[in-house]
């Protein structure tokens, strides 16, 4: 763990009370087995509102309280651990993200204390297929007298039933270039539909047909890489998330070694799985460094965030990928029930991996920022 | 603020230190001790004046030969040096004195062996070994047998030891022996400390597949370590070494042959010119290109981890069972190093000796083949694993009963 400053501090043992009493992984199966759409209990949104998660990014003049992505990764990570749904990661984190980084100051104004006060709820609409491919946006926005006019869909979008407004990524069909629109759910011509995915989350499909959006709504400030370092920031993120995953699929199956007994022995007595045990534990230090470094990189500034957010995304997401088999292993026959909790983590793990690109991905995508 | 301006103070201290005392002609230089090799006039020199200033071991107390300094302080002398391309040829110069023997000395030694011994290795006077493993007794160091009988104020030492690094260019040894044959494995065992010039003391190099001779085969017979210079307490020499090898793998957790993505051009660069790249511009292999790209992040969270470590330990670093996960992880990112390398180079990667392979290709096969010790020294990569599972994560003893 990085050294933490008081608050920063204070915020991170609020968000491990608070996760563990109030929205622990009891409280997601519950909602699962529900079945409702937005696939989160309202109350849990409406608590991380009343604490002031969702300005933890937005500088106090629009309402938040500007404590950095360190900050919130500290709140993600523990919501990783529980598995808690929330627009939360969606809204207060990339769609915020998108409208610090490119948005005027009138878009601040109009969208950055709503999202505070949880009255509008953002998220980003990315790719267009089922691989995540930033560089090759299809949705097409045809310039207007006043605007751009949009057709074409987007899939897989985070919380895209819950969302009030969607950031849209789109190619001009003029000129190439990807802009980044926000556009209201309730815009003429869009209409979603929920995915029913394994980890139970509220993604959507979009469909825009013709959709008008005016040009105040581009969010035009963020110049050509607008996409890209909204991407990172968000990768930043969600590794942080990723860790919390990761970390507690470890310690269940740490728990389990230690008291599941078979052939008159404790299970981790046995050195084929103390020597796993300890290399698990290894790549989850070493992966917890690469996530809070990459979210250190955002808050200093830094010139080298998408390398790290890179590497952020490519080693946390291929140790939770291990660790969650993992999880289902060493539990054997009741880690494959539905009963039990590990079932949840491989699912979500999968998710969370091919979000905003998978290991392979962004291992790639390190080897061409630096040059080979 | 009073304490930033003590520390900026501090530091224009050093420059000017540095100014006065530092040979221009060493600047960027590494004093290369491995083979015992003699001195230079200035490389004398440099090692005088860092050990009359108590720079060959800055953290260790006055009394003893070092300066003081906390780790803040220290860290600002490592990089005022490094800002002039100075380096410490202390801890190469004493074998295992500053990064084994030294911290251990100070933690279990009376105050008469800490004045006896720690100021010689301080100054860069004193070579040290360590005889630890046996033929017999490798990663199951405890089951050694030299045998250490007493006589009067001396032990008596009979017994056969290997792998001791530099034996035969050290003038102290650390030795884990037998005190007590009836004892329980790991309580018999006491640590002495004995010179290596005497007759009972014979040491043989070891040729190893790499070609070199960095360790020895050591004879004790009938060698005489003195009673005061047993450290920590008799028949308890076994919470001495553990501790010991803490220190060991402190020393080699750091990131081996250059790693850091961002500085080196290393093995991409290598991998470009030997293999050469595709139209784009990348290299063109793309299974290489991911397999170094694992290699370069692996390198990449292993230095973040390191620093992370420190950052957690404000500064004061306590030797921490961490150090089992960071020898671990520090031996596969300079293994892996090297066999991307050899496998980059093709046929040029398999050279012994002759005119047909550059310098460089010769010592990447000469350090891949040394390089193979580093996960079976310092307690093998198994036992790093041992340790781990049993010390940091509370897992049961898999290998030993009861």
């Amino acid at each position: 763990m990085a050294l933490l400053n008081e608050e920063q501090a204070m915020l991170k043992d609020q968000a491990v009370a608070w996760v563990s009493e109030q929205a622990p992984v009891a409280q997601f199966r519950a909602v699962r087995d529900q079945g409702e759409g937005r696939c989160y209990a309202e109350p849990t949104w409406q608590a991380m509102v009343d604490m002031g998660w969702t300005g933890i990014l937005v500088p106090e003049a629009y309402g938040g309280s500007d404590l950095g992505y360190l900050t919130f990764g500290l709140v993600l990570e523990q919501l990783g651990r529980e598995l808690t749904a929330s627009p939360l990661f969606a809204s207060a984190l990339v769609g915020t993200t998108a409208v610090l980084l490119g948005g005027n100051e009138a878009q601040k104004q109009q969208w950055l204390p709503k999202v505070v006060e949880g009255s509008e709820v953002l998220t980003l609409a990315v790719d267009d297929g089922p691989r995540h491919a930033p560089d090759t946006i299809r949705l097409a926005a045809e310039p207007t007298a006043d605007g751009y006019t949009l057709t074409g869909a987007k899939t897989f979008v985070p919380e895209g039933m819950a969302a009030t407004a969607f950031v849209v990524a789109a190619r001009r069909t003029d000129t190439g270039a990807t802009v980044l629109l926000l556009v209201p759910a309730d815009a003429g011509g869009l209409s979603r539909s929920r995915l029913h995915t394994f980890d139970g989350r509220g993604y959507a499909n979009l469909s825009f047909e013709g959709v008008a959006v005016p040009a105040v709504a581009e969010l035009a400030e963020g110049g050509e890489t607008l996409l890209t370092d909204v991407l990172d920031r968000a990768r930043a993120g969600l590794g942080a998330e990723m860790l919390g995953t990761a970390s507690k699929a470890f310690d269940l199956t740490l728990e389990y070694l230690k008291t599941r007994e078979q052939f008159g022995r404790i299970i981790g007595s046995f050195q084929a799985l103390g020597h796993r045990a300890a290399e698990l534990y290894t790549q989850l230090e070493l992966s917890r460094s690469c996530a809070e470094a990459a979210l250190q990189a955002v808050d200093a500034g830094k010139a080298n965030i998408a390398p790290m957010a890179s590497l952020s995304q490519a080693k946390v997401g291929a140790f939770l990928h291990w660790m969650s088999n993992q999880l289902i292993q060493i539990h054997g026959g009741i880690g494959m029930t539905d009963d039990f909790d590990a079932g949840f983590y491989l699912k979500r793990a999968r998710a969370l991996e091919a979000l905003y690109g998978n290991p392979a991905f962004h291992r790639d995508r390190y080897a061409r920022l630096l040059g080979y | 603020m009073a304490e930033a301006a003590e520390l900026t103070s501090f530091r224009s201290d050093v420059q000017a230190w540095l100014k006065d005392h530092f040979p221009a002609s060493l600047a960027g230089k590494s004093v290369a001790m491995e083979g015992g090799d003699a001195l230079g006039p200035d490389e004398v020199r440099w090692r005088d004046a860092l050990a009359e200033a108590g720079y060959g071991a800055p953290t260790w107390p006055k009394e003893y030969g070092g300066a003081g300094l906390t780790q803040r302080h220290a860290r600002i002398l490592d990089e005022e040096m490094a800002a002039v391309g100075a380096s410490n040829p202390i801890p190469m110069i004493t074998g295992m004195g500053i990064t084994m023997v030294g911290p251990t000395v100070l933690e279990y030694g009376t105050d008469e062996q800490k004045q006896r011994h720690l100021p010689g290795i301080a100054s860069g006077q004193i070579r040290w070994c360590l005889g630890l493993s046996e033929p017999n007794a490798g990663s199951d160091l405890a089951s050694l047998k030299t045998k250490a009988e007493s006589d009067g104020d001396n032990f008596v030492l009979n017994g056969q030891k290997i792998w001791t690094s530099g034996a035969d260019i050290s003038q102290w040894c650390g030795a884990l022996v037998r005190t007590d044959t009836q004892a329980a494995k790991r309580d018999g065992i006491s640590f002495v400390l004995l010179p290596m010039d005497q007759p009972g003391v014979e040491t043989r190099p070891i040729k190893l597949i790499s070609g070199a001779s960095p360790f020895c085969e050591t004879y004790f017979t009938d060698a005489v370590a003195e009673k005061r210079d047993l450290l920590g307490p008799l028949n308890e020499g076994w919470s001495v070494v553990k501790r010991l090898l803490q220190h060991e793998r402190q020393s080699q957790t750091g990131a081996r042959p250059g790693g850091d993505a961002e500085k080196v051009p290393g093995i991409t660069e290598l991998a470009k010119d030997y293999v050469g790249t595709a139209d784009d511009g990348r290299l063109a292999d793309a299974d290489l290109r991911t397999r170094i790209t694992e290699h370069l992040i692996d390198s990449k969270a292993h230095n973040l981890t390191v620093a992370r470590i420190a950052a957690e330990a404000k500064g004061n670093p306590e030797v921490s069972a961490a150090a089992s996960i960071m020898k671990n992880s520090a031996t596969k990112v300079a293994q892996g190093k090297s066999e991307l390398t050899l496998e980059v180079m093709g046929a040029k990667g398999l050279g012994w000796e002759g005119d047909f392979f550059t310098e460089y290709e010769l010592r990447v096969v000469r350090d891949w083949l040394f390089g193979k010790a580093i996960s079976i020294y310092g307690g093998s990569y198994e036992v790093q694993n041992n340790i781990i599972s049993k010390n940091i994560l509370g897992l049961p003893e898999t290998t030993q009963k009861g």
